[in-house]
């Protein structure tokens, strides 16, 4: 088989909206149903064409969502456990499972309720399979406070922050770029809180370096994506979405981050080469950039691990408005997960595909031909795809 | 999981297999890291095999005790229940001598004045009957 690039499109989007707190009770798997029938009205499909899905870690088995849409002839499912990896991890597969025509629609779905239901904080302490380093954090973490992310990751900052001199203004410029995209979204949790530099600095600190406003926001919401392969999109509705490069990849240890030999190391370190190699592109091509993020600092680090600067020197590329909409490499033009809402990632992927259809309005990146989605999976997981219109 | 009967209402590891190895040698006032004995690599956490070398041969091996502060973060608002009254408190990795590294705390030092490559060594605090947690105190360099 010849290169997977540009052999599959996504072809529909849905989306429940993105809350903090519902009158339902919350039904994670009830939430993710409404956008998958969003997505496959999108797509101009009928449910009953959907023939394989795969679901996100955690929040439901394929069985299910294949029994509620009425899919008589499931033919393809798989769930990758790589945390907010899951979305690239699963659309590396729809492409695969396309291309090979092992399943014609591929249905992937992802969300939750991550404000009104179990936080990730609880899901974390209460339930180890969840994540890979899950029986690490019970065992070696959790006796001493070290329990949820925010802390896991405040100190891989201050070992930044350390060797490379990278400073609390700095995360800062990442938050406030989030936080201006996020006052053009609709869609954004954030919208109508405008956020300064010193309001970022004044926030309270929680996990020391990581103040309030480096922390994403828990909420409530779904996403769905369709993937086809590039033959049958030519047939469907929406303007289809390639998937030019895609790859995906761990750091070492992938279950333990204390120990880490090389401490800034993540999956993305090595997928990415993989991704652009398969597109076929270089970093100038990049024309946006929704790059996965729980905390500011993994802007930063992610940008340098994909090599759009050198190892350190992220600080100083997200100052001075070069992430923001109408700089070099606008990144989560939706707002991310630091200022739209913390929908696993799946949200960059639904912000992605609007961008490459010219359907993302006031936010909209002038000329947007080919953008990259990453995402972050537990203690570092990792996934990328090159997207193109 | 937590010591509902000595009234410590914090996280305890799992004690089983490897982990409680590794504790019932902290109870002992030993601190001990798995070492491959094929190739002399020290790891932690406790696994079966050797990633080096693909060596299922190992030992626990005892580490001097000596180390230096690698990383931390000074924890400002509570995360979890039982950790609410340590606040502020300073999760810490600590790279030992031997090269392993783990998490843990430096019981002596404010959270403020702590410092990457600060001398550290190891001290045991028998939290519950069953469990003894290794923790750190300032040491001269």
């Amino acid at each position: 088989m010849s290169s997977l690039k540009d052999q599959a499109c996504i072809v529909g989007v849905g989306q429940t909206p993105f809350t903090r707190g519902s009158d339902e009770e919350p039904d994670n798997f009830r939430l993710q149903l409404r956008a998958c029938e969003a997505a496959i009205e999108d797509a101009g499909l009928e449910s009953q064409q959907i023939d394989a899905v795969l679901p996100f870690v955690s929040l439901g088995i394929a069985e299910e969502f294949a029994v509620h849409l009425g899919i008589r002839d499931l033919r393809y499912q798989a769930t990758s456990h790589v945390g907010g990896a899951c979305p690239g991890a699963s659309l590396a597969n729809a492409a695969m499972a396309v291309s090979a025509r092992l399943a014609n629609y591929v249905l992937i779905p992802g969300g939750w309720y991550g404000y009104s239901g179990r936080k990730v904080r609880e899901v974390v302490v209460s339930d180890v399979s969840v994540m890979s380093g899950g029986v690490t954090a019970r065992d070696y973490y959790f006796p001493y406070g070290l329990t949820v992310p925010t802390q896991w990751f405040s100190m891989m900052a201050r070992c930044h922050m350390d060797r490379f001199g990278t400073r609390p203004e700095q995360l800062g410029a990442v938050a406030v770029a989030m936080r201006k995209h996020a006052q053009l979204n609709p869609n954004a949790l954030m919208r109508e809180r405008p956020m300064t530099l010193e309001d970022y600095l004044a926030s309270p600190m929680i996990a020391d370096p990581f103040r309030l406003f480096d922390c994403s926001l828990e909420a409530d919401g779904a996403v769905a994506l369709i993937v086809t392969s590039a033959e049958r999109a030519r047939d469907l509705k929406a303007k289809p979405v390639y998937v030019m490069g895609i790859a995906q990849g761990q750091p070492f240890p992938a279950d333990d981050i204390a120990t880490r030999e090389d401490v800034f190391e993540l999956g993305l370190t090595s997928a990415a080469p993989r991704a652009f190699a398969m597109a076929g592109i270089g970093h100038e091509d990049v024309d946006f950039a929704e790059i996965y993020d729980p905390f500011t600092f993994q802007v930063i680090q992610q940008i340098e691990e994909m090599g759009f600067c050198e190892r350190g020197e992220g600080g100083g590329f997200v100052e001075g408005g070069r992430i923001e909409l109408g700089g070099d490499l606008p990144v989560n033009t939706h707002g991310g997960l630091l200022s739209e809402a913390h929908v696993l990632g799946m949200n960059h992927f639904l912000e992605a595909v609007r961008q490459l259809r010219g359907d993302a309005g006031d936010h909209q990146v002038e000329k947007a031909e080919i953008g990259i989605v990453t995402g972050f999976g537990d203690f570092g997981d990792g996934a990328i795809a090159v997207l193109r219109r | 999981m937590a010591g509902s009967q000595s009234g410590y209402g914090k996280p305890l590891p799992l004690m089983r297999g490897f982990t409680k190895q590794f504790y019932d040698h902290c109870r002992n006032g030993e601190l001990r890291f798995q070492c491959c004995t094929a190739c002399g690599k020290w790891r932690h956490v406790p696994r079966n095999t050797c990633a080096s070398c693909g060596s299922w041969d190992w030992e626990w091996a005892r580490s001097n005790g000596r180390a230096r502060v690698f990383s931390w973060t000074v924890v400002r608002r509570p995360m979890h229940p039982n950790f609410t009254e340590e606040v502020p408190y300073a999760p810490a990795i600590i790279e030992m001598e031997e090269g392993v590294r783990l998490v843990s705390w430096v019981v002596d030092c404010p959270p403020e004045e702590l410092r990457a490559g600060m001398p550290v060594e190891v001290f045991f605090d028998a939290v519950t009957p069953e469990v003894t947690l290794p923790k750190f105190r300032r040491a001269d360099a």
